[in-house]
C-alpha cells in the first residue's frame, strides 16, 4: 500500500509495458521511487499550460498558447531557437530539458479560479505536469499558484499584474516574470508629470476587485509624490458594460486627468466611452484634458481602436523592441504565425524558457531544487534587458516600458508607440513594501510534495 | 442639480437599450408564450451585423509598399480597400465611415431572416412544452450562436466607430443656461435614445393601427378564439417573431459606436433584460418599456459618486435590489397580469 | 430494507456500486493508449461528479418536487463555502466542522432568502432568487473583500493558525479528516492499468449516497408528496385546508441545505473559494444540470451533473496537437481535413458541443438522459419480446 498526494501518470505513459502485467496484477509502491510530485522518469517531460480558451480573454490566452508551443519547439530543438540563442544563460541546447523532450498539455481556466484549479489539478493529478504556467487574470494566478504549492509544483504566472501575486498572496513555488500595478505606477508618474506637468487633478475609475484596488493604490501613490491632487476614486462593477454614467460627471468634479484602472473589456468599454463623451477634447483648469490607462495589452487596444490614439499606458513587452532577443522572438513567432507576439506570448514564452533554464542549471526537476536556481538569478537577453528573478518575493525586476497610442498605425498590430525604457532601478521597490502586503507576507516553505 | 439632469440623461440613454431588447423579449413572450432565452444572442448577432457590414465594405487587395516595411522588416503590404479603386478614395473612405448607419438596411433583412428560420426551425415545436424546456433549448441555442460568433470573429471587441459626424458631445448646460461643460452628452448616444423611442412608437402602432397589429393582439389574448375564427395566427406570429429578431438586430447594430461588440455582449444584457421585462410584468409592453427606463435611471443614479460614500456597493446590487422591492410590492411587475407565468 | 421498496433498494445499490467502482469504471482506457485522454479517473475530477452530484440532487428536491424553479442556487453553494472555509481558517481543519459550517450557513441564508422569495411563484420566483444570488456575487467580488478575499477568494494560508490545531511555525495547514489527508491515495497499477483510490473522493461519494438515500426518503415521503401536490395544483391544495408555503419552505431549505454541503464538500477537497461560485451562471449550470439528466428523476440529476463535468474537465483538454495524434494513422490530406473538421468542436470548443448537446437532449429527449435510458431499455425489452414471438423457447425473466 501506497500514501501518494499525486500520481504520476506521465510517468507511466511512457514506461508502461502494455497487457504484460494484466495476468499478474501488481501493486506497486510510489513513495519509494520518487522524491518529488510528478518526478519524470522516462524520456519525457511534461508541462501544464493553462490558459483561458473561453470567455472574454480567449484570445489572450490563445496568443499564449502560441507562444508556448513556440517554446517547445525551441526547447526541443526546432525552429530557429528564437531566443534561446540571445538569452546570456547558455545551458539549454536544443535537445529538450535535461535531455527530455518537452511535452505539454493544455487546459481551459475560464478565467475563474475554481475552474483553472480544476484543470490544472487534471494536469498533475492525470496528466503527470511537472509545471502549470499561463493565465490571464491575477485572481486566477493566486488561485493557481496556491494549488501549486500544496500539490509541491512550479507555476510560473503568465499574464497577471495586481501586486498581490507577488506580495500578500506570494507563494514559495510561484514565479512571476510579468511586471504589477506598482510598477506601472512608479514607471508612469514621471512621464505623465513630464508630459502634462505636476499640477493636475486626476479622477480615478476603478475595476471594482483585487487588481483595481492594488493598481488605484500604486498610480494614486506614485503620482501624488509628483504633485497631482485625486479629485476622486470611484469604483465600477466588474460586470458593468456601459460606462457612460461614470464619466459624465468627472468633468463637473474638476477633474482635468481621468485615470481609467480598468482592463480587458471593462477598459475597451469605458475608454471608448470617456473619448465618445468628447472628454479629450476639452480644457479644464486651463489645460488639455488628458486620459490614462495604467495597464495597457496590444490586443485591448485593438479593440478600442482609434481611441487609443495619443493615451498614456505602460506595457510590459512590446514587438517594436529593438534589442536582439525581441527581435529574435518577434521573428520566429512572426514567421510561425504571420503576426507579432502580444506581451501574453512573450511573458509565457519567457518563462517556459526561464523555468528550463532553471532546471537545466539545478539539474533536478525538483521544484525546491529549481526555485533555488531561479532565486536571485540575473539573466539578460529576453527582450526586457537585464533582469533580477528577486529570491524575496519571485518577483522579475526589469525595465518597464511606458507606452503611448500610436496616432498613425501602419498596420493592425501597430497600435503602440515607446515613449520611454523606465529603468529598473525607478520601480524596484523593498520587498515588504507596505503595498505589497507589508512584513506578514511571505512565501513560505517550498514544497516538492510526494 | 446638474450632476442630477446628467445622470437622468445617462439614465434615459441605458434605459432605451433596456428597454429595446426588453420590448422583443416581450412581444415574442406575449404572442407565442415563449421565454426566449436566445434574445440576448439576437442582439449580439445585431451588433456582428454591422461588424460584418464593414468587413464587406473593407474587402480589400493588397498592394505592397516597397516604402515601408512590416514587423519582420518584409516590405509593408498595404490593404486599399476596393471601393477606393470604385468611388475613389475621399468618397470610399465617407462610406466605410457610415458603416454603422448604412448597416441597418443589411441587418433588418438578415434579422427578419434570423428570427423566421428560429421560429420555422426549433421554437414552433416547442409551443405546447413546458417554460423550463423552451428555456433550456434557447439558452443551447444561445450558447451555440455565440460559439459560432467567437470562432469566426475571436473573443476580443471589435471597433466599430460612428460616422465622424456624430464624434464628439452635444453642450446640453449651456443651452440651459449651466456653464459650459457641465452637461454634456454624446451625439452618438442622442441618436441612440431617439432611434430608440422611434422604435418603440413604430412597435407600438403597428401593433395598434394596423389590421395585422390588431389580429395579433387578439392571438395573444385569444390564440384558440381567433383560429377558430379561420385566421391562420401562426403566420402572422412567425412575422411577430422575425420582426421581433429585428427590432433586437437593430438595438445591436446601433449599439456597436457605444461598446465594441464581442461575441458574449448577448449573454451580458440577457439576465439584465429578463430582469427588466420581469419588473414590467410578464407580456405587458408597456411595462417592459417603462422598466427599461426606470431601472436605467436608477442605474445611473447608485452610480453617482455621492450616493457610492454612503452606500459603497450600492452600484453593483441597485438593479436586483429595486427589483426585490418591486415584485415584493407589485406581485406581478408594474403592468403584468394575472396569472401569466405563475405556475 | 432501510425503508427503501424494491426498485429503490435497486437503485441505491447500483448508484453504491457505481460509485465504490468509480475508480475502475472510469479509467476502462489503458495509459499508454490514445484514448487515455478520455479516462476521467483521477481524484479531483471524481470529486467534482460526486459533490455537483449532490448539489443537483438538492437543486432537483425543490425544482423536481415543488415546480419552484430557482436561478439562484449557487448563492448558497457559495456561502456554504465561505462557511466551511473560515471554519478552517479560525476553528480546525477537520473536515467535519467546516462541512456541518457550510450546511449551516446556507440554511439559514435559505430561511431568510426563501422566507422572502417564496411569496411569489412561477417566473417571478425565479427572478428573485436570481436577483439575491447576483447580489451575493456582486458584493463578494466587490465590498464584501474584506471578508470574502474578493476576486482572489480566501484559501489556507501559511500564518493561519486554527485554534484546535497543532501546525508548526510556517506549515500551512491541509484539510482532513482526524489526521487522513484529504488528498491521500491508494494506487493500484493493474498492467498498463493505473487505478487511483482517493481519501477525499471516498469520504465526499459516502456524503453523496447519504444525501441520495436522504432524497429518496423524501421523495417518497408524505412530505415528498404534499411538494408534488404543489406542483401539480397549489390552489387545490389550499382549498383542502392545506398551507403550501411551510412546505415549500421547508423544501427550499432542504435545498439550500444540500448546497451548503456540496459548497463545504468542495472547501473539504480543495481549499479555496472564490465568488465566481456565485455567478448567475453557476446557478445555470444547475439548472442544466438537472434537465439534462432529468428533472423529477433520482438518479437524473447525478448523471446530468457528470455529463457536464466530464465535458467541462475532458473535452476542453484535448488540442489540435492532440487531434493530430488521434488522426495520424490517416493519409496527410484526410487527416488535416477531419482535423478541421473535429476541431471547432473540442479544446476551445467545448462551449459549442455542450450547447449542442442541451439542444438535442432537450429536443429529443424532454425527460433528459433518464429517458434516453429508459428508451434504450424498452427497446431492448420489445427486441426480446419479438424474439419471444418468433418461438424462441427461452424462458421470460
Amino acid at each position: 500500500m501506497s500514501k501518494s498526494n499525486f500520481t504520476r501518470r506521465g510517468l507511466l505513459k511512457t514506461s508502461a509495458v502494455a497487457g504484460a502485467g494484466l495476468a499478474l496484477p501488481t501493486i506497486f509502491t510510489a513513495q519509494s521511487a520518487h522524491a518529488f510530485t510528478n518526478e519524470p522518469t522516462g524520456g519525457t517531460v511534461t508541462l501544464g499550460f493553462n490558459v483561458p480558451q473561453t470567455g472574454p480573454y480567449a484570445d489572450e490566452g490563445a496568443d499564449e498558447l502560441r507562444a508556448y508551443q513556440l517554446a517547445v519547439e525551441h526547447l526541443n530543438g526546432g525552429g530557429d531557437g528564437g531566443m534561446l540563442n540571445t538569452f546570456s544563460s547558455k545551458a539549454l541546447d536544443g535537445t529538450g530539458i535535461l535531455g527530455k523532450k518537452v511535452e505539454y498539455v493544455t487546459g481551459d481556466t475560464q478565467t475563474k479560479s475554481d475552474a483553472a484549479r480544476a484543470s490544472a489539478k487534471s494536469m498533475i493529478e492525470k496528466d503527470g505536469a511537472i509545471m502549470i504556467t499561463g493565465g490571464s487574470s491575477s485572481g486566477v494566478a493566486v488561485a493557481v499558484q496556491a494549488l501549486c504549492q500544496e500539490a509541491g509544483v512550479i507555476f510560473m504566472a503568465g499574464l497577471t499584474h495586481s501586486n498581490d501575486t507577488t506580495g500578500k498572496d506570494k507563494k514559495a513555488n510561484g514565479f512571476r516574470h510579468f511586471f504589477n500595478s506598482y510598477m506601472s505606477g512608479a514607471a508612469l508618474a514621471p512621464v505623465l508629470a513630464n508630459a502634462y506637468g505636476n499640477d493636475r487633478k486626476a479622477y480615478h475609475l476603478t475595476a471594482d476587485y483585487n487588481w483595481g484596488y492594488t493598481t488605484e493604490e500604486a498610480v494614486r501613490a506614485s503620482t501624488e509624490a509628483m504633485g497631482w491632487e485625486t479629485v476622486a476614486a470611484v469604483k465600477t462593477p466588474l460586470t458593468q458594460t456601459d460606462f457612460s454614467s461614470y464619466i459624465a460627471p468627472v468633468l463637473q468634479s474638476g477633474a482635468d486627468t481621468l485615470v481609467l484602472n480598468h482592463y480587458g473589456g471593462n477598459m475597451v468599454n469605458s475608454l471608448t466611452n470617456a473619448v465618445q463623451f468628447g472628454l479629450r477634447d476639452k480644457q479644464v483648469n486651463g489645460k488639455d484634458f488628458q486620459i490614462v490607462v495604467p495597464l495597457y495589452s496590444r490586443l485591448m487596444a485593438k479593440g478600442a481602436g482609434a481611441n487609443v490614439k495619443g493615451i498614456f499606458g505602460s506595457t510590459n513587452w512590446h514587438w517594436s523592441l529593438q534589442d536582439e532577443g525581441s527581435k529574435a522572438f518577434v521573428k520566429s513567432f512572426g514567421t510561425k504565425y504571420g503576426f507579432p507576439p502580444s506581451q501574453a506570448a512573450h511573458t509565457t514564452y519567457v518563462q517556459t524558457l526561464l523555468y528550463a533554464d532553471a532546471v537545466q542549471r539545478a539539474g533536478s526537476f525538483a521544484p525546491c531544487a529549481v526555485a533555488e536556481a531561479l532565486e536571485d538569478y540575473e539573466f539578460d537577453g529576453l527582450g526586457n534587458g537585464k533582469t533580477l528573478y528577486r529570491g524575496a518575493d519571485h518577483q522579475c525586476f526589469k525595465d518597464v516600458l511606458v507606452v503611448k497610442g500610436k496616432e498613425n498605425p501602419t498596420s493592425e498590430f501597430d497600435l503602440l508607440e515607446i515613449v520611454e525604457v523606465t529603468p529598473v532601478e525607478q520601480v524596484t521597490y523593498a520587498p515588504d513594501h507596505p503595498q505589497m502586503g507589508g512584513p506578514e507576507a511571505t512565501l513560505g516553505a517550498c514544497n516538492n510534495g510526494a | 442639480m446638474e450632476a442630477i439632469i446628467l445622470q437622468i440623461l445617462n439614465g434615459l440613454d441605458k434605459g432605451s437599450a433596456y428597454a429595446l431588447i426588453a420590448l422583443g423579449l416581450t412581444l415574442i413572450f406575449g404572442t407565442l408564450g415563449v421565454v426566449n432565452f436566445a434574445h440576448g444572442a439576437l442582439f449580439m448577432i445585431g451588433a456582428f451585423c454591422a461588424v460584418t457590414f464593414s468587413r464587406i465594405l473593407t474587402l480589400s487587395h493588397t498592394v505592397v509598399d516597397e516604402t515601408q516595411t512590416d514587423f519582420l522588416g518584409n516590405p509593408l503590404k498595404v490593404d486599399v480597400p476596393y471601393l477606393h479603386d470604385l468611388f475613389g478614395q475621399a468618397t470610399g473612405d465617407a462610406i466605410i465611415d457610415w458603416a454603422v448607419p448604412l448597416s441597418i438596411l443589411f441587418t433588418v433583412p438578415v434579422m427578419m431572416f434570423v428570427g423566421y428560420a428560429m421560429e420555422r426551425g426549433l421554437i414552433k415545436h416547442f409551443y405546447n412544452r413546458p417554460h423550463a424546456d423552451q428555456i433550456l433549448v434557447t439558452f443551447g441555442l444561445a450558447i451555440v450562436l455565440q460559439e459560432v460568433i467567437k470562432y469566426f470573429y475571436g473573443a476580443n471587441p471589435i471597433p466599430t466607430p460612428a460616422p465622424q459626424a456624430f464624434a464628439g458631445s452635444l453642450d446640453f448646460g449651456a443651452m440651459l443656461g449651466f456653464d459650459p461643460n457641465l452637461i454634456i452628452y454624446p451625439y452618438w448616444r442622442i441618436i441612440y435614445f431617439i432611434f430608440s423611442a422611434i422604435i418603440i412608437g413604430a412597435v407600438f402602432a403597428f401593433l395598434q393601427y394596423t389590421t395585422f397589429g390588431m389580429v395579433v393582439r387578439a392571438g395573444m389574448a385569444d390564440r384558440e378564439t381567433v383560429g377558430l375564427l379561420g385566421i391562420n395566427i401562426d403566420k402572422r406570429f412567425t412575422i411577430m417573431f422575425g420582426l421581433a429578431a429585428a427590432v433586437a438586430g437593430l438595438a445591436g447594430v446601433m449599439y456597436t459606436p457605444i461598446n465594441s461588440p464581442n461575441y458574449h455582449m448577448g449573454m451580458d444584457f440577457l439576465v439584465l433584460s429578463f430582469v427588466v421585462v420581469v419588473v414590467g410584468g410578464m407580456g405587458s409592453l408597456p411595462g417592459a418599456v417603462l422598466a427599461g427606463f426606470l431601472l436605467g435611471i436608477l442605474e445611473s443614479f447608485a452610480s453617482m459618486r455621492e450616493v457610492l460614500e454612503i452606500l459603497p456597493g450600492l452600484n453593483q446590487i441597485i438593479i436586483y435590489l429595486v427589483a426585490i422591492i418591486i415584485l415584493l410590492t407589485r406581485p406581478r411587475g408594474l403592468m403584468g397580469r394575472k396569472g401569466v407565468m405563475e405556475d | 430494507m432501510l425503508g427503501l421498496n424494491k426498485k429503490d433498494l435497486q437503485l441505491m445499490l447500483i448508484v453504491t456500486g457505481l460509485t465504490m467502482l468509480a475508480p475502475f469504471i472510469l479509467n476502462p482506457f489503458p495509459e499508454s493508449s490514445g484514448m487515455a485522454q478520455f479516462n476521467a479517473g483521477y481524484p479531483d475530477l471524481m470529486q467534482r461528479f460526486v459533490i455537483f452530484g449532490i448539489f443537483a440532487i438538492g437543486f432537483n428536491l425543490l425544482f423536481g418536487l415543488t415546480g419552484y424553479l430557482s436561478f439562484g442556487h449557487a448563492a448558497f453553494l457559495g456561502v456554504g463555502s465561505y462557511g466551511a472555509i473560515w471554519m478552517m481558517k479560525l476553528v480546525s481543519l477537520n473536515v467535519i466542522p467546516a462541512i456541518f459550517m457550510g450546511v449551516i450557513v446556507a440554511g439559514i441564508f435559505s430561511v431568510a432568502v426563501g422566507y422572502i422569495c417564496l411569496r411569489r411563484s412561477g417566473i417571478y420566483f425565479s427572478i428573485l432568487t436570481l436577483a439575491f444570488a447576483q447580489m451575493s456575487y456582486a458584493l463578494a467580488y466587490s465590498v464584501l473583500t474584506p471578508i470574502t478575499g474578493g476576486e482572489t477568494g480566501l484559501q489556507i494560508k501559511s500564518t493561519d493558525r486554527p485554534i484546535f490545531s497543532s501546525l508548526e511555525e510556517g506549515e500551512t495547514g491541509r484539510a482532513n479528516l482526524f489526521g487522513m489527508d484529504m488528498r491521500q491515495s491508494f494506487e493500484l497499477n493493474i498492467g498498463d492499468w493505473l487505478f487511483t483510490f482517493n481519501a477525499g473522493y471516498y469520504i465526499a461519494a459516502i456524503v453523496m449516497l447519504i444525501a441520495f438515500y436522504v432524497s429518496i426518503r423524501i421523495f417518497r415521503s408524505p412530505f415528498g408528496l404534499m411538494l408534488r401536490a404543489i406542483k401539480s395544483n397549489q390552489t387545490r391544495m389550499s382549498y383542502t385546508g392545506l398551507n403550501p408555503r411551510p412546505h415549500t419552505l421547508a423544501a427550499f431549505v432542504i435545498s439550500g441545505m444540500y448546497a451548503g454541503l456540496a459548497g463545504g464538500l468542495l472547501v473539504a477537497m480543495d481549499t479555496q473559494v472564490g465568488p465566481e461560485r456565485m455567478f448567475w451562471t453557476a446557478s445555470g449550470e444547475v439548472v442544466l444540470m438537472t434537465i439534462l439528466g432529468g428533472v423529477g428523476t433520482l438518479i437524473g440529476p447525478v448523471l446530468g451533473a457528470g455529463v457536464i463535468k466530464y465535458m467541462e474537465n475532458i473535452l476542453s483538454k484535448i488540442n489540435k496537437d492532440v487531434l493530430h495524434e488521434w488522426f495520424a494513422f490517416m493519409p496527410d490530406g484526410l487527416e488535416d481535413f477531419i482535423v478541421f473538421l473535429v476541431y471547432p468542436f473540442i479544446g476551445k470548443g467545448w462551449h459549442l458541443t455542450l450547447g449542442i448537446l442541451f439542444m438535442l437532449v432537450v429536443i429529443f429527449l424532454p425527460g433528459g438522459l433518464v429517458e434516453g435510458g429508459q428508451r434504450i431499455g424498452k427497446w431492448i425489452k420489445n427486441r426480446g419480446k419479438a424474439k419471444d414471438t418468433g418461438g424462441s423457447t427461452e424462458p421470460a425473466e
